[in-house]
């Protein structure tokens, strides 16, 4: 059976699945249960000053009846006292000593709060800090938070401050709220972080009562924008994980991969993309702590079915399967195929196609089943009547080269080769 | 053993006959289901319709709220799209022709999600179709069932004065008078028609049958159209020894005296035989036993293979305690002091198809006696042949015959539904309705006059 069992900057976890810093993880009371459900660790809500959170907090974007593939909240750090929660991580890595324990942290922007902040969390034995660069609500009006990590000249001196101090793993959370994340990874890893991780949650305004025409959350009639987060910021994530996998500064250190992570199955992806471990919020705050289990199993079994023995085996894997548009083979061609087996006759893939693609499917009409197939001469391989399709495997892509040979737009246009004429 | 009435508390009547449809406890519950449709392109549940209701679209509407726009779609196709949704026998129909049964999957629940909106539109009476401003044209319409109330409302939608001459003192047609109760509740079928009629420019007179107090000829001169949806209503004689004894009835005449003399009025037997097995055999049987009737049996010559009633009313019948005897047709009825108490039947076997491609059922040789006190007719309906040969109008085996423009053989007269097609579904009915108006439109307005 495979090893799933991590080591991240020598912060050592049964499974690479922490939960990340928020509300799950703001209080003992969470965090045991979090630990008897099976979670390899979590990096407890950000401690800093006190403030002061409101109600409401949360909003979601339902999708065709399901709920939360959205999550949106305006929540801030902590706002429990500071020694509270000292003493909680305390009494937490007690209880649990196998898990791993890392502390959220966004102090005043003075060098002195960072070390008296650093200290008192050393203090209490956890096995890594975290610097909350990223929060993209209510912090940033206080030069914190992503206000931080949106400006890589603030972010590297902060972290410079912490490095002076700290003497456990340094972990920085970049914020997503930039066109890109490097020009601020790099800057923290040349400052000496430990780590990244990424990311946060994404400003957004996930909806409006239809009734009241006040934006989700409604606080007293009126809303802020919040971080967006949940399954659909997954693909969000795994671009700007990508961007830091590539560039030659910021992977030099490890990511910890955060955003819309559910399943063993994105968690997977994730660390294919280069993340050594990953950290998961609005998949519990859905459904609590128990889908840990599920992740767990799901991890090993692909593992073994895949042949890994440990993480490291497959970290990283496809972060070179992410090429420029320029490098890709012009001469690669596939057609979409439809299984008159499976097909139900539901149209969507020639409704789809004729109306928004190329007009690609032929349809002869029947009472009340018509039957589709595929003009190949005219598919372009686009993939949009395999998506749409509701039958697994009745529509296939296949291959059809178009010459053997790989061929790249730059080579393409070096050879003067024929553009499309209709 | 005998023939008695009021063998129910009031409590048990308001029980048995109250609405069979649940409908969905809330919106969630609706969503669920109306997210599951895949919103199919040239939707098989659309072309399966006679009424072409767009199935995907009114779904669709549901899951985004617009439950307004739900039951406008409805109602633009089928204007008894509320008691379609309870009476049509949607596995023949739309359900049958979901994609999910080719994954052997439960199909969209599309009748209960049509029940959803409508009830909700029908409830608040959301009138959708604005009448035009009259054109002073008037059309006569016979008969106030589905097709007649579906001509109605086209034609007044469009301007003309429509008059509808109703021999009952209520309309709804079969929905009111001849389908089980607790299918189509009386105050439901009530509000459906008033909910049609809600346009305005429509007036129902009752109590007005053809061929009594209106003849063809008086409408013919007092309009300038005339559409015939009168149905059929005769019943199917049997033609054995003994139909004429007391307790032998017609399943028709049953159901109607259900629908309109109230529950306990309606006597039943102990032991009652019920012949056929298409729809309305199910309801005389069914309702036969929730009036009280200790033991109901179904008596059908065929198998269940050749069956005209779709398995959910048969799973309806069997649910009540009604028991069937397959391949069995009567031979004779025969009793006591002019009373019925036994029931014979031929038992059958199936030979070769006949004409309706159903394997044709041959006798035996053998037979079986059931006792009975009541034996109740539902070998179908004879159309109104009489009336339509006395008027001149051109007719096929009674059944009126007409073009492919709605027309009967007499210029400016018109037909659709029962009285045309011998007795299909209601949904079927308001589909002839809507073609019915549609040719008179054209007729009233666009057409050349006819050189005499």
């Amino acid at each position: 059976m495979a090893d799933i069992s991590s080591d991240f900057l020598g912060i050592k976890s049964p499974n690479p699945f922490w939960l990340a810093s928020a509300p799950p993880t703001d209080k003992k009371i969470n965090v045991l249960r979090a630990f008897e459900a099976g979670w390899g660790g979590v990096v407890w809500k950000t401690l800093g000053s006190q403030v002061k959170n409101v109600s409401s907090r949360y909003s979601a974007v339902d999708f065709n009846g399901t709920r939360v593939m959205g999550f949106n909240n305006i929540e801030l750090i902590s706002d429990r006292p500071l020694q509270i929660n000292l003493d909680e991580i305390k009494e937490c890595i007690r209880l649990f000593p196998d898990r791993a324990m890392v502390v959220s942290l966004m102090a005043d922007n003075d060098r002195d709060s960072w070390h008296e902040l650093i200290k008192k969390v050393e203090d209490t034995g956890a096995h890594g800090l975290e610097l909350n660069f990223g929060c993209p609500h209510g912090m940033i009006e206080r030069g914190m938070g992503a206000a931080v990590g949106q400006d890589p000249e603030i972010a590297k001196m902060v972290v410079e401050w912490v490095m002076e101090k700290a003497t456990i793993p340094v972990i920085t959370k970049l914020t997503p709220n930039v066109h890109s994340p490097v020009p601020a990874g790099k800057a923290v890893v040349e400052a000496g972080t430990n780590a990244l991780s990424l990311i946060n949650t994404i400003q957004s305004v996930t909806g409006i009562n239809l009734d009241t025409l006040v934006p989700n959350p409604n606080v007293g009639g009126k809303s802020v924008f919040g971080g967006y987060c949940g399954p659909a910021v997954k693909p969000i994530a795994l671009k700007m994980l990508t961007n830091i996998s590539q560039n030659p500064v910021t992977r030099k250190v490890p990511i910890s991969g955060i955003g819309g992570i559910s399943t063993w199955k994105d968690a997977v992806e994730f660390m294919l993309l280069g993340a050594s471990n990953v950290q998961v919020c609005t998949a519990v705050m859905k459904h609590g702590f128990r889908i840990v289990e599920d992740m767990c199993e799901g991890l090993s079994n692909w593992m073994d079915e895949k042949g890994f023995r440990k993480l490291e085996d497959f970290i990283g894997r496809s972060v070179n399967n992410i090429t420029h548009w320029e490098e890709l083979d012009i001469n690669y061609h596939h057609i979409a195929k439809i299984n008159q087996d499976k097909c139900i006759h539901c149209g969507l893939c020639y409704i789809v196609c004729e109306d928004t693609s190329h007009q690609s499917i032929n349809i002869a009409k029947g009472h009340p089943y018509n039957t589709y197939t595929v003009k190949d001469e005219e598919c372009v391989g686009c993939n949009l009547c395999q998506l749409v399709c509701p039958v697994t495997d009745c529509i296939t892509m296949e291959e059809h080269r178009v010459a053997p040979e790989y061929v790249n737009w730059k080579d393409y246009q070096r050879l003067g080769l024929p553009l499309n004429d209709h | 053993m005998s023939i008695t009435n009021s063998r129910l508390t009031a409590a048990e009547y308001h029980e048995n006959f109250s609405d069979i449809h649940p409908p969905f406890e809330n919106h969630s519950a609706a969503l669920v289901e109306a997210n599951r449709c895949l919103f199919c392109y040239d939707a098989p549940c659309t072309k399966s319709c006679p009424t072409g209701i767009n199935v995907p679209k009114f779904i669709k509407q549901i899951t985004t709220d617009n439950i307004k726009g739900s039951a406008h779609t409805i109602f633009s196709a089928n204007i008894m799209g509320g008691g379609c949704s309870k009476v049509c026998p949607v596995e023949k129909l739309c359900e049958g022709a979901c994609v999910f049964n080719l994954m052997e999957e439960e199909p969209i629940p599309i009748a209960k999600l049509q029940r959803y909106s409508t009830e909700k539109a029908i409830g608040n009476n959301w009138q959708y179709f604005e009448r035009k401003p009259s054109t002073g044209r008037k059309v006569a319409v016979v008969g106030a069932g589905p097709a007649g109330l579906s001509c109605a409302h086209v034609l007044s939608r469009e301007g003309v004065d429509v008059t509808i001459f109703e021999k009952e003192a209520k309309g709804g047609g079969l929905m009111t008078y001849g389908i089980a109760a607790y299918k189509v509740t009386p105050e439901f079928c009530e509000e459906e028609v008033n909910y049609i009629l809600g346009i305005g420019g429509i007036e129902v007179r009752y109590g007005q049958e053809l061929g009594k107090n209106i003849s063809l000829e008086e409408l013919r001169k007092n309009f300038d159209a005339v559409y015939l949806g009168f149905g059929v209503g005769v019943a199917r004689q049997l033609d054995i020894p003994g139909e004429e004894l007391d307790g032998v009835v017609d399943a028709i005449s049953f159901i109607y005296d259900i629908r309109t003399k109230g529950y306990p009025a309606v006597p039943v037997g102990d032991k009652v035989a019920v012949i056929g097995m298409g729809m309305t055999a199910i309801d005389a049987a069914t309702q036969a036993k929730r009036l009280g009737a200790k033991e109901v049996t179904l008596v059908y010559r065929r198998t269940q293979a050749e069956m005209p009633c779709t398995e959910a009313e048969l799973n309806i019948a069997k649910l009540d305690g009604c028991e069937i005897i397959w391949l069995a047709a009567p031979k004779e009825a025969t009793g006591e002091n002019g009373k019925v108490n036994t029931l014979t039947c031929n038992l059958m076997q199936l030979g070769e198809p006949d004409a309706s491609g159903r394997r044709a059922p041959v006798d035996t040789g053998q037979t079986i006696s059931l006792n009975v006190d009541m034996v109740i007719k539902a070998a179908g309906q004879m159309p109104f042949g009489d009336l339509i040969a006395k008027n001149s109008l051109n007719n096929n085996k009674g059944k009126v015959a007409i073009n492919e423009h709605s027309s009967t053989n007499i210029p400016g007269v018109f037909a659709g539904g029962d009285c045309v097609n011998g007795g299909k579904e209601v949904v079927d009915a308001v589909q002839a309705g809507k073609e019915g108006a549609a040719s008179i439109l054209e007729f009233l307005f666009y057409a050349k006059p006819q050189s005499s």
